[in-house]
């Protein structure tokens, strides 16, 4: 959320490993390293799927509810579902006290991960119905749109609704001159670009992409090619986490 | 020459690869194919059969809505009264609609009638779907055997995607279940249950052993789990 007036920190330290200079980053990463990722679905009985996501210290729940009847009625479509995305900071998810009001980055966020969403789920299988996401980010610590939309993914996964592929995003950023994967809070602070991608990785499709700062073109083409590698890893974990669900109730029952 | 990609009765998640080649075929909704590689798109069991040289695929979902089908029997809630029709909860996205001419057999008078005296709120009902397009909402007909409104007996609900295996293959699960507590069982297709038992300690047995289908729906020799449940419970309570 903006630097602050304190002095900027060293986000990148040069190291010799094996007589190689390696950049090594403020929290002890290479450049090409994800945070550890912890990834749980069904955490919520009310909810029709649900995840739970972490990338290090962020942490986004998600819940789907439906296909259920639109309300109101008018806005169904007759040929398909709608979706309805709401991404949302809770006001303890940051440092400072954030407002519980939507604002205008919410807004956006909710709806670039919509329309990610709308890509993959055959909505038109569920007319006239909608089918409704909610993430709340419940600790922030950059990458929280990512980390949503790969929650939502799994949560819809989990309610059983067909889609196309799964979703998994990452967060690539340039900082110091050093292209690195899953940027953090204090990273992206004093970043000179970051560029949260999503991709539906079987499907080998961009479903979002935004870029804040500037990249040269070759950059930019390195640093979609290392959040691919970063998303191909995620996946695994997500598909990981689906079946899990179901092989704990197996060792639960037969144990 | 089919290529499987995927051991059966193997648990599959969106955007798995589940075979390729011409002598595949898709038997489910839930396989979407891309040029000839079939993917999944949904979660849910495998069942892979070979016929002749084709090779045919299947998904059983493990989660989801239930989706009305002509033939379905369902058990529905009454929700809503209009005025020549009952608005019917079916536990699915879409609600049932039951006209007056699908309910009674006698010529039915607005004016001078009143449908309350039939069907109220609150009320199940053991129903059958006649038509269902997707376009309009799924209308119902309780005209037949075993349909109509429930007088006795108590309602179970679970998942909808769980009611295959409720019933098993060919009934066998639900046929066990009658066999081995003495209860009448009916399974609706949309997830609710009607069960009348001969009292209520068997009626917890019943519904406890239903309980433990839906959690354990996608695991094998279950039918054989659940008998020995039930014996051990039935021993247990002394009924």
């Amino acid at each position: 959320m903006g630097g602050t007036g304190a002095e900027k920190p060293t986000l990148i330290r040069w190291e010799e490993r094996n007589g190689e200079k390696v950049a090594v980053r403020i929290d002890g990463r290479l450049p090409e390293q994800l945070r550890p990722i912890r990834i749980e679905v069904g955490v919520l009985g009310n909810a029709d799927g649900s995840a739970l996501v972490e990338y290090g210290a962020t942490r986004v729940l998600a819940a789907v509810y439906g296909p259920r009847e639109a309300v109101p009625r008018h806005v169904a479509l007759p040929d398909r579902a709608i979706i309805r995305c709401r991404y949302h900071m809770a006001p303890f998810s940051t440092e400072e006290r954030k407002t519980p009001a939507p604002t205008r980055r919410e807004v956006e966020l909710s709806k670039v991960i919509r329309e990610a969403l709308e890509s993959v789920v055959l909505t038109e299988m569920y007319p006239r119905t909608s089918i409704d996401v909610y993430m709340e980010v419940l600790q922030s610590d950059g990458g929280t749109r990512t980390a949503a939309i790969t929650a939502a993914s799994l949560a819809l996964a989990d309610a059983g609704i067909a889609m196309r592929d799964l979703v998994a995003g990452v967060a690539v950023g340039k900082v110091d001159g050093v292209l690195v994967l899953d940027i953090n809070e204090v990273e992206d602070n004093y970043a000179e670009a970051d560029m949260p991608v999503a991709m539906a990785p079987s499907l080998d499709k961009v479903l979002l992409l935004q870029l804040n700062g500037v990249l040269t073109h070759d950059e930019f083409i390195n640093a979609l090619e290392l959040a691919r590698r970063g998303i191909l890893e995620i996946y695994k974990l997500q598909k990981e986490a689906l079946r899990k669900k179901y092989v704990e109730v197996e060792t639960s029952t037969t144990g | 020459m089919a290529k499987i990609h995927v051991s059966p009765r193997s648990i599959v998640v969106p955007g798995d690869l589940i075979a390729e080649g011409d002598d595949v075929e898709a038997e489910s909704l839930f396989i979407e194919r891309r040029g000839k590689k079939f993917y999944t798109t949904i979660t849910g069991l495998v069942s892979i059969e070979q016929v002749d040289d084709m090779y045919k695929i299947n998904i059983i979902p493990l989660e989801g809505a239930y989706i009305p089908r002509p033939g379905d029997i369902v058990i529905g809630l009454v929700e809503d009264i209009g005025l020549t029709h009952w608005e019917i909860d079916i536990s699915s996205p879409y609600k049932g609609i039951l006209t007056v001419q699908e309910a009674l057999d006698k010529p039915f008078n607005p004016v001078t009638d009143s449908l309350k005296r039939y069907l109220d709120v609150g009320d199940y009902v053991v129903a059958k779907v006649i038509a269902f397009d997707r376009a309009r909402d799924p209308l119902l007909t309780i005209k037949g055997k075993g349909l109509g409104r429930v007088t006795e007996g108590s309602i179970v609900e679970i998942k909808p995607s769980r009611v295959p295996r409720v019933i098993g293959k060919k009934g066998s699960m639900v046929n066990m279940l009658i066999k081995e507590t003495g209860c009448e069982i009916l399974v609706g297709q949309n997830g609710r249950i009607l069960i009348k038992c001969p009292n209520k300690d068997i009626e917890e047995v019943l519904i406890l052993s239903i309980k433990k289908i839906e959690a354990e729906a996608h695991t094998t020799g279950l039918t054989e789990r659940v008998r020995e449940f039930i014996r051990k419970e039935r021993e247990r309570r002394g009924v």
